[in-house]
This record gives C-alpha cells, structure tokens and sequence, in this order.
C-alpha cells in the first residue's frame, strides 16, 4: 500500500485544537470536514486554507500553515505540499485587493497585454507587485475560464468582464478602501 | 435545433431556482427512476444508447464508463463531477454551474444510483466563487426539497452531494488529479492503471463526469438515448455545449447539435470582428491542434470531422483568430501556459515543457536558430505519449500543430529576428 | 485474475515465467535484465514518475514504465528496441539539461545512478542552451548533506519518509519545474532511519553529512561487516580507504534488516575516530596514570588478577559488555573460569535476577515473523530508538492492522497508532496483572487488580489474533521487578496463545548468554559484583558510570576493588578513576568475530580495518592472559578457532525463552514517592556511539535533565529550565527541568548514560528532586 492511498494523518493528533483559530474559522473549516468521510479530515485543506487565508489578509504564512495542519492532523510537510500547489494561496503580503488578470490566448488576442498595461500605470506596480498604498497587487493568472467576455480579471470572489479602460475605472472606484 | 439539452432552460427567468426547475419537470426522472426502482442496468444501457461521449474533452463514452463500475464491490463507490474548467478556451461548465445546477445535481444523484454510489462530490475550480455559490445554494435547496439525503423517495437510496472547491491548478482537470486533491493532496495525476472504476476516490470505486455530461443525463433519460443519439450525427450523438471566443464579434457559450457546420457556428457567434478575416482556429480548447481557417470553414463540428483534419473537438472550446496574429506569440503563450501548468512529476513534462516554452520564446523575442524548429519537433515525440497524464500530449500538440500549418511564420522569425505580421 | 496464477511473458526473446500480475521490472530484475530506473525502489510504492523505464509492448502503440506495468499471459517486450531506447534516450536528455553535470566534485560521482545510466544512453553533448535550475543550500541536519541543484526528482526520499521511515518531513513542494525536494521551511530530519534517504537517492542530491568531500567512490573498498549496536545485527558494508572506515551502508538482507539500516549503525563509525579513542596501554602509578608497553601492562594484569585472587577464584568478577564479539566472551569467561571464579555477567543494566536461569533470551520468532502479527503487547519498551529495525517490522504489522499495545513509564513516540497504556514504573506490574487476569490467569500478582475495558481488549486482541507476541524490552529488563514482568508476561502469552519474546539490548546479547557470559552455580551476577566489593575485576567494554544500573554504586563498589583491569577502547573518565589497568582493544570494524543477534542468528565478521594505535583485538588480549596466567586452552590462533571451541561445547544449545521463575513474588518497587524513569536514549546506548559526533548532534541525543510532566512540576515548585537535584539511595546529580506530557504522575524520566548522569543511582528506582 503506497502512501498515495492512506490518509497522511499525524499519529498523535493535537489536543488544543480550539487555540489554533477563533471561533469564526473553526466553525469555517468545521463545515468543510463535515463533507468528507471521518479518517479523511485532510480533505479540508484546500477549504482550510482558502478560509484561513482569507481571514488573514490574504496570504499564508508558515505558521498558519502549521495550524492548519495541526487542526487537520496533518504532517506540517504535507499542507506546505498542497499551499504550495495551488496557485490562488499567496505567501507573501498582498494589497486588499487583488487583481488577477488573465494573459492567456482568448485574452491575449482581445488586448491583455493592453489591460495590464493600463493597470501597471495606474496602480504603479508591476505584475506581480503590490501598489505602494498596499491597496492592490497585479497578478498575472492563466484561463479563468470566462474567454467569452475577453479581456476580463478576477477581484476578490467577482469576475469583470469584456474590459476597457474606462470600465476598469470605474470598476476600482467602486471598490472599498 | 438549439439548447435542447444542457440549455434548454436558458429561456427561463432566473432558471437557476429549483421552482424554475421544476416548472420544467425537473427531478420527475429521479423521481420515477426511484419510484419505480428502475434496474440500474437499463440507466446505463438507455446512457449507453444516447453515443453520449465524455465532454470534458477525451469523449470518452459514458455509459461505458459507468459499465466498468462493479455495483455489488462492497464498500462506498463515488460519483465526482468535474468542473475544474481548466482548458484555456473553455467556459461552458460555468454557465451550466450559473444556470442550470440542478440539472447537473439530477444527473449526479442518478449517476450514484446506477452505479450504487451514495456520495458525490463537484469540484469546482477554486477562481468560480460565484457559480459554486450558486452551486451551494442549489444544493441547499435540493436538500430542503428531500432530492439530496437519505431514502430518496421512499426508496431507501441514499445519495449526499458535495462540492469541493480547487485553489488555482489546470492539472486537477485530469481525473486522477482531481482525485488527488479532494483526497487532500496536491493534485498529482496517479498512473493508470488501476483506473478510477476500480480504485478512485479514497481508494474506492468512482465514476468522474465532466459537468456537461452529467447534467445531459436527464434529458436523456427522460427522452431516450435514440432522441439524443438522433440530435447529433454517426459517433457524436446528441448536441454539445461549444464555448466561442477570439476574433468574433459575439462570443459565447452556444449549444447545437453536434455535426453542425462551424461555419453556422461562427455565425452565431457574429462573424468575425469588423475588419478582420479569419486566420485559424483552435477547436477544441488550448490543447488542440490549431488549424487554418480555411480548412475549418469546410468542416463540421463533430468527433470525427475534427479528427480527421487533424485535430480534436476535445471540451468544445473554439478560438478563432484573424489574421492579425503572430502564430509566434500565440504559440508561446499557450506554452507558458503548459509550463506553468505542469504538476512536475513526470521529466518529459516537467523538463520539457520548460524547454519548449524557452526555445519559443528565444523564437519570438528575435533570438532563435535555424535548428530549433527541429529541436521542438523532436522535443514534442520525447514528450508526447511518455508521460503519466495527458498534460504532456496537450503541451506538445499545440506546437505539433503550429508547425504543421505556420511553420514559415517560425521561420520568418528566426530568419528576420521579427514578425511576419504586423 | 487469480493471485498465484503464473504466466509466461517475453522479454527480448527469452520466455520468463511469473506471477500474473508482478511488475515487469520486477520480473526483468530477476531474470537479470537491465531496464534503467529513478522513481522505481523495490521497497516503495511505485510513482512511475521517472519515465526512465520506458519499454516496448508488442500491440501497444505508447512505450509503457515497466515499474508499472503488470505482466499478462502472453506479454511480449522489448527492452532496447527503437522505440524503447528512443523513450528511454529522451528522458535522459530531459533529466540532464537542469542537471548540473558536476560529477567531478559530487561525492556521489563514480556510484550514480544518474552518472551510470547517462553513459549508455546520454548524448554527448546537450542542446540545451537556456540557463540550468539552481536551488539554494538547504540545511537538513548533522547526518545529510544536501544539494538539490542535483535533484531529479524522482521523489524516493520522499516516499521513503512517508512509508519506511513513517514520519512526512521531507515533501516535493512548488509545483512542475518549480517543485523542490525539501522541508520547505529550515529544518531538520530527525528520524533514526533518515539516513537511508542517502542510499535511495540515486544521484547526489542527498548525501553523508559526515563524508562529505573526504573521499571518492573509487577510491573505497567495501568490506562487509555486522552492526555493533542493538540486537538485530544488521548487515552492513563498510567502505574503508587507507585503513580507515569512511562512511558505512546497508548490505541487504531481507531476513534481518532487508535493504534499511539505522542512523545509529551508519554513521557510528565515528566513534571510531574521536579523540578519546585509547591507543596505548594505560597503567596507573600513584595516581598518575602512564603509557606503558604492551609486555609491562599485560605482566602487571596477570599479577593484579593473582594477587587480587588471592586463594580463591571468588574474589574475582568479570563484567562484560553485551557488545563484545562471541570469541571475547567466551574466552573472558574460560579466563575467569580458569580462574576459579564464576563471577561473570554481561547483564549490567538489570537489577533483579530472581528468575535467572541458564537461557538466551531471544525474539522467540524471526525478525520478519514481526511484520505477519496480528497483535502484540510490548512491555518496557522504546522499541522504535533502542532496536530501530524491529520497530520498523511491527509498525508494518501495525499498518496491516495489527493491534499493538505498549505497556511503558512514558508514552513513546511512534509512527504508527496504537495502544498505550502509561504507567509509572510501579504501577506497570498491575496493569500488566490486569491484562493477565482479563485472560482468566489467577495468582497473588493478579489478586485485587482492577481490569478495565483497555485491559480487555488487550487480552482480547492477544487472543483472537493469529498470531500474536508479548514482548519484553530494555525498560523491562531495568526494572526491579523483571523478574514479576516477565513472570506475568510469560503467563499472558500462554494464555493467550502468543510467542513470549526478549528485544535483546545489543548486538550480542544473546550470544553473550550462549557464550557463558553469566555466573555460575554460585557465582555473583552483575547486582552482586557491583553491588559488593570482590578483590579483583575484569572489566570489558564496559564504562561502569554509563553502562551499570546503578552507576554511583558501580563506581563506589569498584573503587573500593584491590585490582580492576578495563579491557576497553577508549578512554573514559569513570574508567580512569577505577581501573588500575586499561588495555586498549580493537573497536568495531577492527576485529573480526561474531554476534547472535534477536533471532538467533550466529554472523561472523572480519576485520575491516586495523585496530587504532596499539590496540589489540580483545580476543588475543585476552588470549596471552590466559597464558600469562599459567591457565590451560588458551592456545588458539585465530578467531575462527575461538568459535569452533564454542560451538563445540554448545552443542545444541539454542536461544530459549523458557525462564525458570524462582517463586519469589515479592514486589520490590514500591510507589510511594517519585520513581526515576531511566531509560538509555538511542545515541547514549554504548561506548562507540556515545561518541559518534555528528549522531550526538541529532535532536534523538537527549539532554540530560529531569522530564517531569506539568503537575508533577508544579507540586514540586518546579519550572521548566530551573536546575533541580535528583537524589537517589546512593547518588545525586543536579540537572535541568523540562516539562513533557508523556510522563505519568509519580515518575520523573531522567535518561541514563548521558553525561550528568554519571552519579545517580538505579535506572528505574526511587528518587526525590528538589529545587536546586
Ligand atoms: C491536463 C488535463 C486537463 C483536463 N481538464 C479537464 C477539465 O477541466 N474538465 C473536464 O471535465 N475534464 C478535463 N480533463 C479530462 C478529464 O481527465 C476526464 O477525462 C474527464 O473529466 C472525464 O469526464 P467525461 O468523460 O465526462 O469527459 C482534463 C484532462 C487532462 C489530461
Ligand atoms: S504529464 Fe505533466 S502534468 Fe501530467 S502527471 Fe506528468 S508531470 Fe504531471
Ligand atoms: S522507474 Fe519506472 S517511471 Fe521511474
């Protein structure tokens, strides 16, 4: 049996779990263990750090990774395995809000490189980058999945389509400080 | 002929409601599979009689899948729907999420009852925060209305639904990946064999469904396979969700039946962009090989059409593109992609994607050499086939592709340190 | 497809049979066909990642891994036709163009695998012109180098991790091209087996710490040797350049050690080389101690052993160590025997000997019985640090569902989940009693204990398991009430139908039974010769202030001795303040002999290297003794003879677990108070690893100290990182606090054999501490 096919628990599973997060993100990734079966509680990670990344400014750190893995009864190794998998956790600081902006083909050739232009010389960052008032990071991201609506980003949870300049504008005027 | 399928509530006011749903004579199939305890076998026969064939992109055929499910194993068995909707080019899943969900709920809890199932989970690709809300919301009210939970009608099936949310990774859009990652990993495609009819999810029997098959599986029950199978033409029954994006004045998600002419397509679509002629056209999502715009205006939009031209009808994603595109820049950005994309187990992929996005770069940003279009012609046989997923095959097709029909383009470049274009 | 059904496949033209469903490569590997391999290891799981093993199937248009393929009736392949050695060539040219190709300075170079198989299908020059990945240094400890510039991933070292060694430390985080082999955050590997991700590793990504860039591949000779520290005797080669062991590796045996071996048995050599090693003979003048000659130190022994002698053999007793060879404990025993004395023992960490009789105790069963139990109960034992290798087959039964309790002071660490039941030294016997009366066992132990459900299902899975095993370990032999344990334990397995087995404390426990090492009628055993003052001592391999029960005794009892001779390797403060003579004797590797280990298996060894300085195989020292001392059949030349004399007086003789109960059920621990829990941490267990370096800069090297749970700190008014004073019946020692929730009430573990502890009393025995 290779270790593919058995959950990766720790053998000792921690004991203070309630001092790991507030009440709010327990209950948060409570509702994500629920989903999967008993023994396979490392199901949640993806949902834990989603939830935890969220409630702490949008990236992770080592130690909460390490917390995730406690509440989860995870080896800290194999969270820092999925953390660094997906693309959507951060481990750095990022600005409150974040826009991903999609290069890939159907954006390419409807003015991508056009919109991250513009951004880059409104926000002063680059790809990749986080203005200096720490409000917004740029980031680069492939197919979103929305090629109909080319050029488009993603802030936060919402998706804005079929940009332009002026839409851009008015789309992060609109957003909260 | 349209939206008679996965569609085929799209004229509805916010359809996405269960009431909406139901108006339609939503959850009856489920509701008389159940009643009358229909013989699984003969859900899996009516599936198999519709030429229903996967649509997440390898079109394989999905009652035969369902065939391969053993439903006297003991233990649990899974039904997983995958709507990662990873394939650059490919926006279809989204609305069915937005749209339809119930529909895709319905099929689910009735592929779990012809396979013995009693949970299921969708994977939703982590950046839909907004149809896996709606999805959840569906969810919810499916389970207030007794569709979802235990004892089914009276039946004593028991199916429980739930989705799983990704975190940003194509390569979980490979089933055993995705497998992988609601198992809590990092989504690392297992090798196959054993497939995932006889050790999927926890190691248990599971079937994995794109989202546009399993919400097709309804309709097809409620109106028979051969109505389905009739829809479309000879190896590809039924109609198909094509997502339509590029150079075009209206692009969208549209659905007809298969076979339809891509020129009637385009049409939907609006035609190209004021001003612009067609140059090529991917046909079926980043991965497929590019044709000429020429030889797609002549051909229909079905399995074998595509296949024979070369290419793949894969999910159904086509970009079109006009003339103003350099074949160069195109083909690398989809190579960044792959290299991006790349879970990074397998050395072909791993090292070889890399190397062919950075010889394509080299090309495009004026630095290539007479020997590096036989350099990537070589590099996609090393990779192409040799590798545990298909990611491989989808990284070197694209290139396969290029240098078939625009390798002066390549040329050009190399030649003039610039662009043939523009 | 059926389990044993055997099928015929063709691999390039030659028909080889096997079981349907075996790998292919597995079937080439034994039909001595080469396919090469990166991911593929015959002990993990198969990842089929590398891509290296590509081959041909007739009717299959892709090549397929033969590392996952299973073999079918009929299969036809082709290992080096063109489309196979295409696939195999294009992986290679893939897996060199981020490799840095620094073979000259790599200390894997001239032994890997990557090296080997790019020479048969690399092309000469690559066409790879973009710049090469580079990963930063990462520090993983004292024992693995690192270099992951060099890694290709092929992920081994982290199969191993998760499925041998049990504990995920090192993971492949980052994804495709940006995955990296590592901890992730700066950190180190602390498992006691992690030193065999040297060996997976199949190209220098992962090497000896302690080796690094002190030697190369071809420059080594390999010379096979048997470990010299716990009971399993894993079989080893050591590679020995210039008449110096460099670095130590695993010789597989699949029924002793299979391909693994512990940290504990690779990098030990070290010790080989510390400073302290003793090169000359020592003899005490006043109190001043000088080098002498061989001929005046081995003259001032014999007439030290007359003298002390005196008119009766009786005044005279011999301490050996467990870790002799069989040829010096057995010719230790006949000096002392022609002596007239039989005052010998080698038992030196256990203090009750009421049920002593003439056995070896052994494992009962053979080491890989232990991966088949379907239940066990392991009593006094940290099996996973004191014998690494038997911790690894039950933890494998353990993951095949096997029941495994643990009955201990201290809840030990393990990678695997099982039962503990956690009971300070003088609670352990009734909860053992508990389990034996849950079995329907009566008698004045089991009278008036309470039986919960943990005892029940204990006795239960004993029970019903096919097989089953009750196991005594090191915590249990230093009990004062072994001889009560053992007696229940004994009881338990009868009843509940399980083999009754010893984890022998080291390599030659239990040959050092077979060898005579024990007193005879009416000899003193270890207690007693430590315990009373005899004239005249024979000491070998033994340090008395880190390998006696009760240390602070031990001293004072030799140093009230008229003539002590230490046969030892090394020089050590506690030696020097009780001997009057030291002779220096050949380490590990540098004498040949034997060592019997669990399973009573009898493995000779020669020597690898020779023995440091003057130092003398103890065997021939031992041998000029007995013809110094006018003493008959001390005329052997070689080794070899020494151990044809043994076996010959053996016989039959085997290891026997049959011990004789001398009815004595008086319980001679009581629970009033504090009890010291003094277990011998893994790196502290003998001379030789005591001191190995960089093995002593590992976290499983423990601080001596006082680890006391919270409450037991708090009643005493202690906190973590005061220093408080351990006062046992005959010795004090003031150490430092640390707090760990594995440690019952009533019980402090302060492990023994570290430095600090020097001066205290029983290992397992009663104790007060106050603040210091
Ligand atoms: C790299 C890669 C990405 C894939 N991405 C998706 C995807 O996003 N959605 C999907 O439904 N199938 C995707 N697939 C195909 C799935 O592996 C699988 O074949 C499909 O989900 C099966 O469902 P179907 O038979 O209903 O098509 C992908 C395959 C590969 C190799
Ligand atoms: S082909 Fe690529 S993406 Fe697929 S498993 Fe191999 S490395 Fe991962
Ligand atoms: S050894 Fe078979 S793929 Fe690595």
């Amino acid at each position: 049996m290779g270790f593919k096919n058995i959950p990766m628990s720790t053998v000792k599973p921690s004991e203070n779990k309630q001092a790991l997060f507030n009440a709010k993100i327990r209950a948060e990734i409570d509702k994500w263990i629920a989903k999967y079966p008993p023994e396979w509680r490392q199901s949640a990670v993806m949902g834990a750090l989603m939830i935890v990344q969220r409630e702490h400014g949008g990236s992770l750190t080592p130690e909460l990774m390490d917390n995730v893995a406690a509440y989860l009864d995870m080896a800290p190794i194999a969270v820092y395995e999925v953390g660094s998998f997906y693309s959507m956790y951060e481990h750095k600081p990022v600005g409150r809000h974040k826009i991903c902006v999609c290069t890939n083909v159907s954006c390419m050739i409807n003015g991508a490189d056009q919109i991250v232009e513009y951004l880059e010389q409104k926000l002063n960052a680059r790809l990749g980058g986080t203005s200096a008032d720490g409000k917004y990071t740029l980031k680069e991201v492939e197919c979103l999945g929305a090629c109909g609506g080319a050029p488009m980003f993603q802030i936060g949870e919402k998706y804005y389509e079929n940009l332009t300049p002026e839409l851009i504008d008015s789309i992060l005027d609109g957003l909260e400080e | 002929m349209a939206n008679e399928v996965c569609f085929r509530n799209m004229d509805q006011d916010r359809p996405w409601l269960l009431e909406q749903y139901r108006a339609r004579g939503g959850y009856e199939m489920l509701s008389r599979i159940l009643k009358e305890k229909m013989p699984p076998e003969k859900i899996i026969d009516e599936v198999k009689a519709s030429g229903l064939r996967g649509r997440g992109g390898a079109g394989f055929p999905t009652g035969l899948k369902w065939s391969f499910i053993n439903r006297n194993a003991p233990g649990h068995k899974y039904v997983v729907c995958n709507s990662d909707e990873g394939e650059p080019g490919t926006f279809k899943d989204r609305d069915i999420l937005r749209y339809n969900p119930h529909q895709l709920i319905e099929g689910m809890v009735i592929a779990g009852y012809a396979i013995g199932a009693t949970c299921g989970y969708n994977y939703i690709r982590g950046e839909f925060w907004e149809p896996y809300e709606r999805f959840e919301a569906a969810l919810e009210e499916a389970r207030s209305a007794g569709f979802l939970g235990n004892d089914l009608f009276g039946s004593g099936f028991d199916f429980q639904l739930h989705s799983h949310l990704g975190a940003g990774a194509y390569i979980c859009g490979e089933e055993t990946a995705l497998l992988e990652s609601i198992e809590g990993k990092k989504g690392q495609p297992r090798y196959k064999p054993p497939f995932p009819a006889h050790f999927g999810l926890y190691g248990c029997p599971t079937i994995i469904n794109n989202t546009e098959s399993l919400a097709s599986i309804p309709v097809i029950l409620e109106k028979g396979g051969a109505w389905f199978k009739g829809l479309g033409v000879e190896n590809s029954g039924g109609s198909k969700l094509f997502s339509i994006s590029g150079n075009i004045k209206n692009p969208g998600v549209f659905e007809i039946p298969l076979g339809t002419p891509f020129s009637e397509l385009l049409e939907m679509a609006g035609g190209m962009k004021e001003g612009s002629r067609i140059k090529a056209v991917i046909p079926g999502g980043s991965s497929a090989p590019i044709l000429p715009g020429d030889v797609m205006m002549d051909l229909t939009m079905d399995y074998d059409a595509i296949a024979k031209a070369g290419s793949m009808l894969g999910s159904g994603a086509v970009i079109v593109l006009d003339d103003s595109n350099c074949m160069v820049k195109v083909l690398e950005r989809m190579s960044y992609f792959y290299h991006e994309e790349s879970c990074g187990q397998c050395t072909p992929c791993r090292e070889g994607t890399g190397w062919l996005y950075r010889v394509v770069n080299r090309i495009e940003t004026g630095r290539g050499r007479p020997e590096d279009l036989d350099l990537l012609d070589d590099m996609t046989v090393k990779i192409a086939g040799r590798t545990i997923c298909a990611l491989g095959d989808a990284a070197a097709m694209p290139v396969q592709g290029m240098l078939k029909h625009f390798r002066d383009e390549f040329e050009y470049h190399i030649e003039h340190k610039r662009c043939l274009v523009g | 497809m059926s389990d044993d059904q055997m099928v015929t496949v063709e691999v390039d033209g030659r028909q080889l049979k096997a079981k349907a469903g075996t790998l292919l490569i597995e079937v080439t590997d034994a039909a001595g066909i080469n396919i090469p391999r990166f991911c593929y290891h015959k002990k993990l799981s198969v990842s089929a990642n590398c891509r290296m093993c590509l081959v041909e199937v007739a009717k299959v248009p892709k090549p397929l891994p033969a590392c996952a393929t299973p073999v079918n009736e009929g299969m036809q392949v082709f290992t080096r036709s063109p489309l196979a050695l295409a696939a195999q060539k294009g992986t290679m040219e893939f897996l060199l163009i981020n490799h840095p190709l620094d073979c000259p300075i790599c200390d894997q170079g001239g032994e890997c695998e990557l090296q080997d198989v790019a020479l048969g299908y690399g092309n000469d020059s690559s066409r790879f012109v973009e710049g090469k990945r580079v990963v930063p240094e990462r520090d993983i400890g004292p024992l693995i180098a690192t270099d992951f510039t060099r890694c290709i991933h092929c992920t081994r070292c982290v199969r191993f991790g998760a499925e041998i060694a049990g504990v995920r430390e090192l993971g492949a985080t980052g994804r495709g091209e940006h995955m990296e082999i590592g901890t992730y955050i700066e950190k180190s590997v602390d498992s006691e087996l992690s030193g065999n991700i040297i060996d997976v590793c199949p190209v220098g990504s992962l090497t000896s710490k302690p080796y690094l860039y002190s030697a190369r591949a071809w420059e080594l000779v390999q010379r096979e040797a048997v470990a010299a520290h716990d009971s399993v005797g894993s079989n080893l080669n050591l590679h020995v350049r210039r008449n110096r062991v460099m670095r130590v590796h695993p010789r597989d045996n699949e029924a002793v050690n299979e391909c693994w071996i512990s940290d504990r048995d690779r990098f030990s050599y070290e010790g080989l080389y510390s400073g302290e090693r003793l090169l000359r003979p020592l003899l005490k003048k006043g109190n001043e101690w000088q080098e002498v000659e061989w001929q005046d130190a081995l003259e001032a022994v014999a007439q030290g052993l007359k003298r002390a002698r005196g008119t009766s053999g009786n005044r005279l007793g011999a301490l050996l160590s467990g870790n002799s060879t069989l040829e010096e404990l057995y010719l230790a025993q006949k000096l002392m025997r022609g002596l007239g004395s039989e005052n010998i023992d080698y038992r030196l960490r256990q203090s009750d000997f009421r049920s002593t009789s003439a056995t070896a105790p052994w494992l009962g069963q053979p080491i890989a019985a232990l991966e088949a139990l379907g239940a066990a109960l392991l009593i006094g034992s940290n099996i996973r640090k004191d014998q690494p290798m038997l911790a690894h087959r039950v933890r494998k039964a353990a993951l095949e569902g096997a029941e495994v309790t643990f009955l201990n002071p201290f809840e030990v660490d393990l990678n695997y989940r099982a039962r503990h039941l956690v009971a300070a030294p003088s609670a352990m016997l009734g909860e053992l009693a508990a389990v034996a009366k849950a079995l329907g066992i009566k008698g004045k132990l089991v009278n008036g204990v309470e039986v919960s459900d943990a005892h029940k299902a204990v006795a239960e899975s004993l029970k019903s398991a096919e097989r089953s095993t009750v196991l005594l370990g090191n915590m249990a032999t230093a009990h004062p009430d072994f001889s009560l344990l053992r007696s229940l334990a004994s009881d338990i397995a009868e009843a509940s139908g399980s083999i009754l087995g010893f984890l022998p404390e080291s390599a030659n426990s239990v040959g050092a039974a077979l060898s005579g090492a024990l007193p005879g009628d009416g000899g003193s055993n270890a207690g007693e010769m430590l315990g009373n003052v005899h004239k005249g001592y024979l000491l070998l391999g033994v340090e008395p202030t880190k390998d006696s029960w009760n240390p602070a005794k031990a001293q004072a009892t030799l140093q009230q001795a008229e003539f002590v001779v230490a046969l030892n390797a090394f020089r050590d403060q506690g030696l020097e303040q009780v001997a009057d003579v030291i002779l220096p004797i050949a380490g590990y590797a540098e004498t040949s002999g034997t060592f019997v280990n669990a399973q009573g298996d009898w493995q000779s060894f020669g020597g690898a290297v020779a023995p440091a300085g003057e130092a003398r195989p103890a065997w021939k020292i031992l041998r000029v003794l007995g013809n110094l001392l006018d003493l008959s059949g001390f005329d052997q030349v070689s080794s070899e003879e020494v151990l044809a004399e043994l076996k010959a007086t053996l016989g039959e003789r085997k290891p026997d677990n049959g011990g004789v109960a001398s009815g004595e059920e008086e319980i001679r621990l009581n629970g009033n108070g504090l009890v010291r829990v003094g277990d011998v941490p893994i790196y502290a267990a003998d001379p030789l690893v005591r001191r190995a370096e960089s093995l002593q800069r590992t976290k499983d090297a423990m601080a001596a100290g006082i680890y006391i749970n919270a409450e037991t700190a708090k009643t005493l008014g202690l906190a973590p990182g005061d220093f408080a004073t351990a006062l046992q019946e005959e010795g004090r020692s003031k150490l430092p606090v640390f707090i760990d929730a594995t440690i019952p009430a009533g019980c402090a573990r302060i492990p023994a054999a570290l430095a600090g502890t020097e001066t205290l009393g029983g290992q397992i025995d009663n104790l007060t501490l106050e603040k210091a």
